[in-house]
């Protein structure tokens, strides 16, 4: 019962936020809007014991990855505000009409299985935990795991190199 | 009512789709950004839904990955957006349309 | 030994492929002498071939070849009788004489090799033509003879106007062979096979007169295509634009007679359709003598002989009309052999005077050209009819048996007097013209006799066009018992009995002298102008010419620049370039969705995941 009444209110949280992103006009309120949903995001991992996916929410994403985009605010479009004029023709109209017939078929698709629950897997308790996080992640995955650090290397030196890129015609 | 995995997954594909609809209709490249980082979101959250329903750990193995990989992304996006703001001095989206034709 | 037969045919045709894809490369004169030998192999073959038929060791034979249409049971198989063996040694043995003399006559032409190939190849198909075993076969030679003679008379095709002479001959021989394949179609609904054994044996029972006459006036309608009778003899005089040799072979000795061997062949199916042989004879009468008017008003050496031709194919093809078969193939022969002789010192005549070819510009070249002088009186004689040459038997067993045949046949038999005394009229004009009196020649020109090489074939030919009488005499019917076997079942017109006989022959005879006296009188003195009233007629052809321009050439022009403009450009190139356009319209509209903005690709997108996951939806039934 606890766990219902939780999760219908962070659910809100999360869909409002979400929208205040979507619909703000200044940049920072978007950000605002989406770190309140990522914040949700982290109670449900932990109503579904995922512990450690939820500290790691908290704290890369809702950490770095906003802190970043807050940053980038900063240096560009803080004042700038968009004209709500829509350029393109048709796109507010077909934008929603897309996004909502896409969301209802979704959701009709799942009805069935998700309201009554699939039962067809026998379900262990999961024990979100570090270790067992650990165990898979160094254990199976350990390749993956590998090939990540690769990825973060790449994105840390391209990230650099774009910092010193100028344009065409100046070498840096 | 019993919250079954089905519960979450239905709230990650309205969060999705809110998602979507901010990278179609708003023209700044930073909010359009963020919302894509929404829709990452709601597809951790059904990883490990799924996860929790199955009784396997991979989902939340998943979820980490994805959130890696996001932050990579999010690092270079940035940095790209940065390059592009300093030639053009305009976070529009529609003002890079070189593609057209 | 039979074996041998389809070499008769297989060598001139490798000898075709070879001289026209190497015949540049090989050149002169080994082109000519390769070409000259396959031939002239082929007529030892044939006449090795030919002794044990005639002494009657061994009798005709079918060789098969192979299947060549299973659906419609018909063989590529060839037939060694008489006859065959007969018309093969004329076509090779003439063809030998001629090629040897055109390895002389073409010294110096660009295309040397090429001419070879090409005479190799008619050679080739003039004996597909008369080996065949069925209707099919022969119908494929008489196709490619056809196309030999397109091929030869254009072979100088930069002149426009051989190239339109050579287009001429082949369409007018299209409307011949049209007449030509309905009849072959009419045979095979008949009979249910091409093969001659069949068909001539079983026409008897199997053919009411009716479908006997349609199948033979048909057949008739292609030989009226090939050897140039009324009304399809236009295309004759302009094949003259092709060079004398071939006039000479094709278009005299062997080609032209493909008709009457046609008719010979299928005397059988003839004899069952008397209404036939009646038109048969009266289109070979009529043109014997309408030919021989216009004959009489050419100014070009070889425009003569053409009409010439024409007029002597009207004796033959009266022959076969008054079912006198025989007395047509002897004829045949010794025409071959009289009127090759007369092109090929023609030949002789216009090279030594430098390509002129008209008569009138001729004249004195007796002293000169000695040789070809003599060759060309003993040919002169033979046509006219005088005894004892060859062209007087043959000529007088056709007008006899014309004369014996019936009372309609009388008249004809007088039509053909009349063609007899013109005939002789003007052949005596064309000698007079070409080589008495005084030269009339331009200034510069020496003529001189020609080369022995182009001389040996004349003199060979006037001892065969002085001697061949002998080969069927009315007291040694030599020939007509050697080809009794290909003529089983078929009464032959005979001759009249005892005097008669005689006493035809010397009306035809004075006829030929009064023709021969009328013209020396005539041209032995001073040469007449000719340029007005019948002569210009004459020489203008009558008009048909312009008559067959406007009445079948025009209507037949304007459907085809119709259909090249209106049909050809507009509706089917329309339809073309309307799908082109269409393409690239659409492909234009198309450009319209690359609008360079990132959020309307996201939204395209985002629209095709969701029309997928609604079709996944609707047609998995998950409602």
């Amino acid at each position: 019962m606890i766990e219902v009444l939780v999760f219908a209110f962070f659910a809100a949280v999360a869909v409002a936020g979400a929208l205040v992103m979507v619909m703000a006009k200044n940049p920072v309120y978007s950000a605002i809007g989406l770190l309140t949903a990522m914040f949700a995001i982290a109670v449900f991992y932990v109503l579904q014991d995922a512990h450690f996916v939820a500290a790691i929410q908290v704290l890369i994403y809702a950490g770095a990855v906003m802190t970043l985009f807050l940053f980038v605010i900063m240096l560009i479009g803080v004042d700038k505000t968009e004209d709500t004029a829509e350029q393109i023709p048709y796109q507010r109209p077909l934008a929603i009409v897309v996004t909502v017939g896409f969301a209802t078929v979704i959701l009709i698709a799942g009805a069935q299985a998700w309201i009554t629950g699939s039962n067809l897997f026998e379900v262990d308790d999961l024990n979100g935990t570090i270790e067992t996080v650990a165990d898979a992640l160094f254990g199976t995955w350990m390749l993956a795991f590998l090939s990540t650090i690769f990825l973060l290397t790449i994105a840390a030196v391209g990230s650099i190199a774009l910092a010193y890129y100028s344009g065409p015609g100046e070498e840096s | 009512m019993i919250l079954t995995a089905g519960w979450y997954m239905a709230l990650a594909a309205v969060l999705f789709s809110i998602g979507a609809a901010g990278v179609l209709v708003r023209r700044n490249a930073l909010v359009m950004f963020m919302s894509i980082e929404l829709m990452l979101n709601a597809v951790n959250l059904t990883f490990v839904a799924a996860g929790s329903e199955m009784g396997l750990i991979e989902g939340q193995v998943a979820a980490l990955f994805v959130i890696v990989v996001a932050a990579a992304e999010v690092t270079i996006g940035l940095a790209i957006l940065v390059a592009v703001f300093r030639r053009r001095s305009t976070a529009n989206v529609d003002e890079l349309a070189a593609l057209k034709g | 030994m039979i074996d041998l037969v389809p070499v008769l045919v297989v060598l001139p045709l490798i000898g075709a492929a070879t001289l026209i894809i190497f015949g540049k490369r090989i050149g002169e004169p080994w082109s000519g002498w390769v070409a000259s030998a396959l031939v002239g192999v082929g007529f030892v073959i044939a006449a090795g071939l030919t002794v044990p038929l005639i002494s009657g060791t061994t009798e005709s034979e079918s060789i098969q070849l192979f299947t060549w249409i299973p659906g419609l049971g018909v063989e590529a198989s060839l037939l060694w009788d008489p006859l065959a063996s007969f018309m093969a040694l004329i076509v090779t043995g003439v063809g030998f004489l001629i090629h040897v003399y055109a390895v002389g006559y073409m010294h110096g032409d660009e295309r040397y090799g090429r001419f070879f190939g090409y005479m190799n190849l008619f050679i080739a198909s003039m004996l597909i033509l008369v080996l065949a075993d069925n209707f099919a076969v022969m119908f494929v030679g008489w196709e490619l003879v056809g196309l030999s003679s397109y091929l030869l008379i254009s072979f100088w095709f930069i002149r426009p106007a051989a190239a339109a002479a050579g287009k001429k001959a082949f369409i007018v021989n299209r409307i011949g062979d049209w007449g030509f394949l309905v009849g072959l179609m009419l045979i095979f609904a008949a009979f249910g096979t091409f093969n001659y054994g069949t068909v001539f044996d079983e026409a008897p029972t199997v053919l009411s007169e009716g479908t006997a006459t349609a199948i033979t006036l048909l057949l008739f309608v292609g030989a009226v295509g090939k050897s140039a009778q009324i009304p399809l003899y236009v295309w004759l005089p302009d094949a003259m634009e092709g060079p004398t040799p071939v006039s000479a072979l094709i278009h005299a000795a062997t080609m032209v007679t493909a008709g009457i061997y046609m008719i010979a062949r299928s005397a059988v199916l003839y004899e069952l359709a008397p209404a036939t042989l009646v038109v048969v004879a009266t289109v070979g009468a009529a043109t014997a003598f309408y030919a021989a008017t216009l004959a009489m008003g050419q100014r070009d050496i070889k425009r003569v002989l053409a009409y010439s031709t024409i007029s002597q194919l009207g004796y033959m093809v009266m022959a076969v009309g008054v079912t006198a078969f025989t007395a047509g193939l002897f004829h045949l022969m010794t025409h071959a052999f009289f009127k090759a002789l007369l092109f090929l010192g023609a030949g002789a005549v216009i090279h030594s005077l430098a390509g002129e070819q008209d008569m009138f510009r001729m004249g004195g070249l007796r002293k000169l050209m000695p040789v070809t002088f003599w060759t060309m009186v003993v040919a002169w004689l033979a046509i006219a009819g005088v005894v004892p040459l060859s062209g007087f038997w043959s000529k007088d067993e056709i007008l006899a048996a014309a004369f014996a045949h019936g009372p309609y046949f009388i008249v004809l038999w007088a039509v053909g007097v009349a063609a007899a005394l013109l005939t002789a009229f003007y052949m005596t004009r064309l000698m007079l013209l070409t080589f008495g009196g005084e030269g009339r020649w331009p200034d510069g020109v020496e003529p001189e006799e020609a080369p022995t090489l182009m001389t040996v074939p004349l003199v060979i030919l006037a001892v065969l066009a002085a001697i061949a009488g002998i080969w069927n005499t009315p007291w040694r019917l030599g020939l007509e018992h050697f080809l009794e076997p290909s003529f089983e079942g078929v009464t032959q017109q005979q001759p009249p009995e005892g005097q008669a006989v005689v006493g035809l022959a010397l009306i035809a005879l004075v006829a030929t002298v009064m023709g021969i006296f009328g013209a020396w009188s005539r041209y032995n003195k001073a040469i007449p102008a000719e340029r007005s009233g019948f002569w210009k007629a004459a020489l203008n052809g009558y008009g048909i010419d312009e008559l067959y321009g406007k009445y079948a050439v025009a209507p037949g022009r304007a459907i085809a620049g119709w259909t090249a403009t209106v049909l050809d450009q507009n509706v089917i190139d329309g339809l073309v370039n309307s799908v082109g356009r269409g393409v690239k319209s659409f492909g234009v509209s198309m450009s319209d969705t690359q609008t360079g903005w990132v959020r309307w690709y996201g939204a395209i997108m985002v629209a095709g995941t969701f029309a997928v996951l609604l079709w996944l939806l609707l047609s998995g039934g998950l409602f």
